[in-house]
């Protein structure tokens, strides 16, 4: 048995469970995440980041080319993209990429 | 939805509330938007017999199920309308020869798919079928957390050993898993246990829902009703597990509302923001609706389009918004909050749909109900009336006289 209890720190390498999916709802104009029984409508900076999330990048990685692209102190943006995945995290809506197939 | 990245910038929603963030620009009372999930029961034939089972009293035969092309039809037309999530639901959506077909259809057209299901017919290479097929969740019912209890409830030899194979094979398939425990005076004992074979199964989700009372279950209300004190327990345990696992397992509580004092917001309101679609093809406004006598609900075999029934019917239209509501309802501050409870149980309790909900302490009917329901929970009748196309099976334990088991296949 895993836990999926993940703590988002910076060396995290997180994605969406396979359960959700990331989607542009053409009906409603917004994106959306799918999941059983819920569906969650992040903002537009919450969108940007979760495409970052492939399980490959590294949270410290995403933190780098946000803070470029937006010419923000990295501290700050370090700070709120970790509180956000977190929650996401907490919510069930992200996991961190396994070794192997555990 | 708000444009800063620090506090709490997402919101997580059960169906029935997605619209009121999806489409908080527009009002969705005005709009009736689409919902965003849609309940499909393809079939009402079941190998279970659960006493509580949420299907109509007067089930669907086989013979008015829709085709396979009529439902790949409705499952284009519900993508197009922009619904995001379809639960093939049931009866037990595997005993449809097609629902491999029918799930690959969902996927192909862009929807998430949801099988909710007994698993007691599914067989290893069906399961993964349905996972190539892009299937994206299984829930499962169970009983009980071992076979003495599971098994009776659910009136079928060795269906909870076959429960436990499938959800394994679900999770070894990658599949996320949904344990769905429904509760009730005979199996809330287990709960504990429960929850650590949720655990224990690797599950992603376990939904502790309170039998609600219609239906096959408003029949065995005497055998299934929980104490006061059952209730009070199971929210403790509950709320004890949901901060112990958090983050492991996710755990949804759907409450009883006979010991509520104000009613549940049904279906997130009469026709506000979900459907479902019968086997035979009728758009219900809820599973349990088609009990209301009274009311005409429309087909998707009809000349009508899904969207024109969902806006236009009269049934929709019945008990949408607040304007149909008599007192207490019609100046009770609280009626945008729940929308006057649930209409079926108003029915089968009032005799009136167009009652209040008597689970509301405002309704006149509240009192009479409770101390019912109370004394029925500290009662010891236990005996099942088994669901079944046949009207019912009473349990054979302990009297003879009583009607033998008749076929309970369409």
């Amino acid at each position: 048995m895993a836990s999926r209890n993940i703590s988002v720190s910076e060396t995290s390498r997180p994605k969406l469970p396979r359960h959700t999916r990331l989607k542009f709802d053409e009906t409603r104009q917004v994106w959306v995440i799918l999941a059983p029984e819920r569906v969650l409508a992040p903002d537009e900076i919450a969108v940007e980041v979760l495409h970052l999330c492939d399980g490959v990048r590294s949270v410290g990685q995403m933190v780098d080319q946000l803070a470029e692209k937006y010419a923000a102190p990295r501290e700050a943006i370090a700070t709120d993209v970790i509180a956000m995945l977190q929650d996401l995290a907490d919510k069930g809506f992200l996991t961190e990429a396994r070794e192997s197939t555990a | 939805m708000t444009d800063t990245l620090a506090g709490n910038k997402t919101t997580a929603v059960g169906p029935t509330d997605g619209l009121a963030v999806l489409e908080q620009t527009r009002s969705a009372a005005e709009t009736y938007g689409i919902p965003l999930a849609v309940l499909l029961e393809v079939t009402h034939r079941c190998p279970l017999q659960c006493p509580y089972c949420s299907n109509p009293v007067e089930l669907d035969r086989g013979s008015t199920e829709l085709t396979t092309e009529e439902w790949k039809k409705v499952l284009s037309e519900l993508a197009e309308l922009g619904v995001l999530q379809v639960h093939f639901s049931g009866g037990e959506p595997t005993a449809r020869k097609d629902i491999v077909e029918l799930v690959q259809h969902a996927t192909d057209v862009g929807l998430y798919s949801n099988l909710i299901t007994s698993a007691v017919l599914l067989t290893r290479d069906r399961l993964s079928a349905l996972a190539d097929a892009g299937l994206s969740h299984v829930q499962i019912s169970f009983q009980g957390n071992e076979p003495n209890v599971a098994d009776r409830v659910a009136g079928l030899k060795d269906a909870h050993r076959k429960k436990l194979e499938v959800a394994k094979w679900t999770r070894e398939l990658d599949m996320p898993l949904t344990v769905n425990a429904v509760m009730h005076r005979q199996n809330l004992h287990q709960l504990p246990d429960i929850i650590q074979m949720a655990v224990d199964l690797d599950a992603d989700r376990l939904e502790v829902a309170n039998v609600q009372y219609y239906g096959w279950a408003l029949k065995n209300r005497a055998a299934l009703m929980p104490t006061v004190a059952q209730i009070e327990e199971t929210s403790r345990i509950v709320e004890e597990a949901q901060a112990r696992l958090k983050g492991t397992l996710a755990i949804d509580y759907v409450v009883p509302d006979y010991y509520a004092l104000r009613p549940k917001k049904c279906m997130g309101g009469w026709g506000r923001q979900f459907f479902n679609i019968s086997p035979a093809g009728k758009v219900l406004p809820c599973h349990a609706a088609e009990s209301i006598t009274g009311l005409e609900f429309e087909s998707v075999r009809s000349n009508h389009s899904i969207a024109w029934i969902w806006q236009n019917s009269e049934a929709f239209n019945r008990y949408r918004g607040t304007g149909w509501m008599p007192e207490p309802c019609k100046s009770c501050e609280f009626r945008e909050v729940d929308y006057g409870g649930c209409r079926c149980q108003a029915f089968a309790l009032t005799g009136d749909a167009g009652n209040t909900d008597p689970a509301c302490a405002l309704s006149p009917r509240h009192e009479e109900i409770f101390k019912q329901a109370e004394q029925e929970s500290a009662g010891t009748q236990n005996r099942f009336l088994y669901r079944n196309f046949a009207g019912g099976t009473l349990e054979t334990d302990q009297l003879q006289e009583e009607p033998q088991d008749k076929s309970h296949g369409a």
